[in-house]
């Protein structure tokens, strides 16, 4: 008896009802809508839907606009997110308050502040406009607007690991002789891995996801500009059939993706 | 238990307010982002008009609009920029009664105040370097955008395809697109923050607005009286103020 009890723990008694239940009707409300559009999307003639040019164009796009986000958001991202977590300055709350704006800004919003720096009267985009380079309306416009609501993400869940694994370890490695950037390579960066690939793949799946942002300073161009979720905007003013395939293959990308990564990254667990 | 029932009486307090109060009314108007200003204007003089009736107008593509009501969506007064997207709502058979047109608007070609791609016809869209944008092809005034473009022979593409024309004038008005295929009326909305170029006329450059009242309208005889101020003598003033023209067929 004893010995079973140390096996499973202390006793807490029951789960009380009331949290299961509440935890049951949110759980609900979250697959409900996925599970009708699964339900409601029509079977027949899927393939030859998927393989429209605009469907295809859109999903690379797509796919590879939020990797090239990422992929920017990881050089920028991290050195924010280090500063943060280990080194003490004036202003640093200030500093995490600014990174975080573009979290709770509405994505129009975001957009027309895009508009704003880098449309062509904007205040970096003007004079880039004077040597011949203009960025709406291009597919660089689509990957400024992913990242500037990706970065984000990327920032808060790494500076969040940064913390977690302990100051000391950096201590160590500078007893050892190791230069502060050798420490930041060689022992932060390795052993907050899994932590930064779960942040790569939240702000990948916010850049997959993302329409205000994109539609007001990018526009809407298949090939060009227009990804998935502007692709099933579109649709749905004139199939709302297509729209229903779109959503789906969405759907059915972003639960294999993170399924792939949940294989390759989450089931590291930190020593 | 007694929380999940109070956050359940919550949700239903929440959800049923209007309901329950007893004297407001609401009523809820879906039109095309092109009736912005006049609807929203009449909107305001229904509410004087009726003491204790609340107007609540959401402005979109009269595409989305029409995949919203044809879904189900709680709606009392529909009005489009074409006839195609009411007709889809006829065919779901979210309409009480036949649709009845109120309004023309005349597609307008504009140019930010400085014009600085120097455009002066439909046909200089065409030059390359010129990034102009129009609505997407399944809001009314895309259709309407791609007919006129075929006819005056203009083939190069647009640089957007924008979800409404409102949005479409945003592109123009903030100098991002060298120019943009709009309404008439949304050059009198924009006053003097775009120039217009003349277009030349023709049957495929105008549409015609309908206007219906919903099968699910909670409150169809407040419906219908909307729809009576829009067509009335002040309804068809303020259209007209806002740049549609009323033609002698928005007679009934």
């Amino acid at each position: 008896m004893t010995q079973e009890r140390a096996l499973r723990g202390p006793r807490l008694g029951r789960a009380p009802a009331y949290l299961l239940l509440l935890g049951l009707l949110g759980l609900a409300f979250l697959v409900v809508p996925l599970l009708a559009l699964a339900g409601r999307t029509p079977l027949r003639g899927l393939p030859e839907r998927i393989a429209q040019p605009f469907v295809l164009d859109a999903l690379w796009l797509s796919l590879w606009t939020a990797t090239a986000a990422m992929a920017i958001s990881l050089v920028v991202g991290l050195p924010i997110a280090w500063a943060l977590a280990r080194l003490d300055f004036r202003g640093r709350s200030l500093v995490r308050v600014l990174v975080t704006v573009p979290l709770v800004l509405p994505p129009v919003v975001a957009g027309v502040a895009l508009l704003t720096a880098f449309g062509r009267s904007g205040v970096i985009g003007g004079p880039l406009r004077e040597l011949g380079i203009s960025i709406p309306f291009t597919t660089t416009a689509v990957v400024i607007a992913h990242t500037f609501v990706a970065l984000p993400f990327l920032v808060v869940s790494v500076e969040g690991v940064f913390r977690a694994t302990s100051r000391e370890y950096d201590e160590v490695a500078a007893v050892l002789g190791a230069t502060r950037g050798r420490a930041f390579r060689r022992v932060t960066v390795p052993m907050a891995l899994p932590g930064i690939a779960a942040g790569l793949v939240l702000g990948w799946a916010r850049s997959l996801g993302e329409f205000g942002a994109t539609i007001t300073f990018a526009g809407n161009y298949p090939g060009v500009t227009q990804t998935m979720p502007l692709a099933v905007y579109q649709a749905l003013q004139s199939d709302p059939e297509a729209a229903l395939v779109l959503s789906l293959l969405m759907l059915l990308v972003s639960i294999g993706v993170l399924a792939l990564l949940r294989e390759r990254w989450f089931g590291q667990v930190v020593p | 238990m007694a929380v999940a029932l109070g956050l359940a009486l919550l949700l239903t307090a929440a959800c049923g307010g209007s309901g329950a109060s007893g004297d407001d009314q609401r009523l809820t108007v879906l039109a095309a982002a092109s009736l912005t200003e006049p609807f929203t204007t009449l909107a305001k003089r229904f509410e004087a008009d009726h003491p204790g009736v609340d107007v609540v107008t959401s402005f979109d593509s009269s595409a989305t609009l029409a995949a919203q009501v044809a879904a189900g969506a709680p709606a009392d007064v529909v009005a489009t920029a074409d006839p195609r997207t009411m007709d889809t709502m006829v065919e779901a058979d979210a309409l009480a009664g036949r649709p009845e047109t109120f309004a023309h608007n005349e597609l307008a070609l504009v140019v930010p105040p400085d014009n600085p791609a120097g455009i002066h016809a439909v046909e200089d869209l065409d030059r390359s370097g010129v990034d102009f944008v129009v609505c997407a092809k399944s809001a009314p005034c895309g259709a309407l955008a791609a007919q006129v473009l075929a006819e005056h022979g203009v083939t190069a593409p647009p640089r957007s395809y924008e979800v409404d024309v409102k949005a479409v004038l945003t592109k123009v008005v903030l100098g991002e697109a060298d120019a943009g295929l709009v309404y008439a009326s949304d050059v009198v909305a924009a006053g003097s923050k775009v120039r217009q170029v003349p277009l030349p006329r023709s049957p495929e450059s105008s549409t015609s607005y309908p206007i219906a009242v919903t099968t699910d309208s909670k409150n169809p005889d407040l419906a219908k009286a909307f729809v009576d101020l829009v067509r009335s003598s002040e309804g068809r003033h303020v259209l007209t103020v806002a740049g549609f023209t009323v033609g002698a067929d928005a007679n009934p």
